[in-house]
């Protein structure tokens, strides 16, 4: 255990998986808008490079350049720090998630296709999940703004109910898969996808972490029509960009998470003879995933806040639990 | 060991540093050239009146206290489920009292009404 | 190397620890505070990693860090007292009066830790034993085995306080007439 291999390798790890996140977030804003727009009969950004391609790096260099405005009635230091708040931890839950199942060797050193595997992985991102909610708490209250306490008390409660059935449902996975672990947890996917054991614990899965990301049809953080932005009201330039970037990055990771807990992680044909072919599966069920909540963005309506409290606490609560009990029951049966 | 988790701590402090350069370096970038209006607090246009920081609905306070009793159960179903193979018949029978006795609270917080969001 | 930079990181996570610690006692604002409370709780949560109890480590994130700051926060905004709430003078009564204790509560704690009076029975499991099985694992082995009833009883535990929760609560709706900047019914 020398010092390159303690510190050097994890930390270029952990820069690969941020600037890819980064990239992944710039592009899926265009990819989202180009089909939002196909699915309205639009065209969708067009202007800036070929089929609009350069879009991404354009707003990127907008934000950057904007002038940087700080209201007077706000409190500094948390008006600061929460959009940073807001990315760090659906930045650091990726420290966990095992993008392929096979490691390679790259100059005498052994690189894993994952930061760290810890033996509390999924623990790890329930714990990382659930400080989520402070940056925009903090973004809200700081703000000094009526609209953005209101957004920021509706997303944070919305964020906390959802959370519940979330922990609950990834608790019946577990008690197949029999371990914390994610590359465990995935491993134990070889041969029938948990999706096909879990077939409700999937979809409530899906709509919790659509709700955590505040995606449509939950995206009350937004509700512009009611609180012109929510929580992000009084934010302008990089540090809205730094609020939207946390939502998309969130949206990646539900769908990451999806695939490593739901749908067999890297696991596909051939993927033993060539082990590249891991990588290739984990982002194809990532991008069919990320597809998938576009295309509800595209479909439904924002649902009521208080219809949107009652469905968890009264309808999604239960049937989590009952989901895990009936695991439980039938898992004695079968031995 | 602890040494496990030093990759993580790495990661924390990578996007800390991503963090901190995301705010500094466009805060020096952009021009810089406050006016009283821009710098006022944004109501639609009309004028501001009062602080936001009044008192809020109780519900928030309701949901919160509700979600860290229900959270503190789901913590108990973690290890419970790690041990599910060893524990078979027995770890289901412990664990369905537990839920029993919390879905008595659990129904008796719907039939009070504090889960209805008026 | 790895114990050197274990002590390292054991003394910058206290000092962080400390430091916020200070800083929920003597901010002015009571939302910054809790802030400087949920920092205490992250150092304490890795703090727990260097030794050895990683799920104590979570729950501390996932329950202390993650809900009851949220709540610490809403009770806050929900008394409307975020922005305002200052103190008076240093010098009055009140402040000598948390110091006295303060003193009695140190001298109380310091009497228990070196006369040993407060030192529990020690378990029979080693660290690399813990290690082998997983710290859930172990957690678990206990918690639903050996200590079967205290686990029975922590759901009646958590059963009283949704029952306080929903009873205050509606005893709130009642203190708090016509709801100045909340929202229309």
């Amino acid at each position: 255990m020398d010092w390159i291999s303690l510190l050097l390798v994890p930390a270029i790890k952990s820069l690969v998986v941020v600037v890819a996140l980064l990239t992944g977030f710039a592009y899926l804003s265009y990819v989202e808008r180009k089909l939002v727009a196909r699915f309205q009969v639009r065209y969708g950004p067009n202007r800036a490079g070929p089929f609009g391609i350069l879009q991404p790096i354009s707003d990127a260099l907008k934000m950057v350049f904007k002038e940087e405005i700080v209201p007077l009635n706000v409190d500094h230091v948390v008006y600061l720090l929460s959009p940073a708040l807001t990315v760090m931890p659906a930045l650091v839950i990726w420290a966990v998630i095992p993008v392929s199942g096979a490691s390679f060797t790259l100059f005498g050193q052994t690189i894993t296709p994952y930061v760290s595997d810890v033996n509390v992985g999924l623990l790890y991102i329930l714990a990382i999940a659930s400080l989520a909610t402070y940056g925009i708490v903090l973004a809200g209250w700081s703000s000094n703004n009526k609209y953005s306490l209101l957004g920021a008390l509706r997303t944070s409660s919305q964020m906390l109910s959802y959370e519940l059935p979330m922990g609950i449902t990834l608790v019946s996975v577990l008690l197949i898969a029999g371990s914390l672990s994610l590359v465990d947890i995935v491993q134990a996917q070889r041969g029938v996808w948990f999706a096909l054991l879990q077939p409700i614990g999937f979809i409530i899965y899906f709509i919790c972490g659509l709700a955590e990301a505040g995606r449509s049809p939950f995206d009350l953080p937004e509700t512009e029509n009611e609180l012109v932005s929510g929580f992000a009201t009084e934010y302008g330039g990089i540090k809205f960009a730094l609020f939207f970037m946390g939502e998309y990055i969130h949206m990646i990771t539900i769908s990451a998470l999806a695939t490593t807990f739901f749908l067999g992680g890297w696991y596909g044909p051939f993927v033993n003879q060539i082990p590249v072919l891991g990588l290739v599966y984990f982002l194809i069920k990532v991008a069919f995933m990320i597809f998938l909540i576009v295309w509800i963005r595209a479909s439904l309506p924002r649902i009521r806040y208080d219809k949107l409290m009652h469905f968890c606490w009264k309808f999604l609560l239960p049937l989590s639990l009952l989901n895990l009990v009936v695991t439980a029951v039938v898992l004695v049966l079968v031995g | 060991m602890p040494i496990d988790y030093l990759p993580i701590l790495v990661f924390f402090v990578i996007a800390g540093l991503f963090g901190i350069v995301a705010l500094v370096v466009p805060a020096q970038l952009g021009p810089r050239r406050p006016s009283s209006n821009k710098l006022k607090t944004y109501e639609s246009g009309k004028v501001p009146y009062g602080d936001a920081r009044g008192k809020i609905p109780v519900h928030y306070y309701k949901v919160s206290m509700l979600f860290i009793l229900f959270d503190l159960e789901v913590v108990f179903f973690y290890p419970w489920a790690v041990l599910f193979r060893k524990l078979k018949l027995f770890g289901l029978i412990e664990m369905g009292v537990f839920i029993a006795i919390l879905l008595v609270g659990y129904v008796y917080v719907w039939k009070k009404g504090a889960l209805e969001w008026e | 190397m790895a114990q050197q930079l274990q002590q390292g990181l054991f003394l910058a996570l206290a000092g962080v620890a400390v430091v916020a610690a200070l800083g929920v006692i003597f901010n002015r604002n009571a939302v910054h505070s809790a802030l400087s409370l949920l920092a205490n709780f992250v150092a304490l949560a890795m703090l727990y990693v260097l030794l050895n109890a990683q799920f104590i480590a979570i729950v501390q994130v996932a329950v202390y860090a993650g809900a009851i700051v949220v709540l610490f926060l809403f009770v806050v905004m929900l008394l409307g007292a975020g922005g305002e709430m200052q103190m008076g003078g240093w010098l009055n009564w009140r402040t000598a009066f948390i110091v006295a204790a303060a003193l009695v509560l140190l001298t109380l704690t310091g009497t228990a830790v070196f006369e040993g009076t407060i030192n529990g029975a020690i378990g029979t499991a080693t660290p690399e034993q813990i290690a082998q099985v997983g710290q859930t694992e172990a957690v678990g082995t206990a918690l639903f085995t050996d200590y079967l009833l205290p686990f029975e009883l922590a759901s009646v535990l958590l059963l009283v306080g949704m029952l306080g929760a929903v009873v205050l609560g509606q005893r709130w709706r009642g203190a708090i007439a016509g709801r100045p900047s909340g929202e229309a019914e």
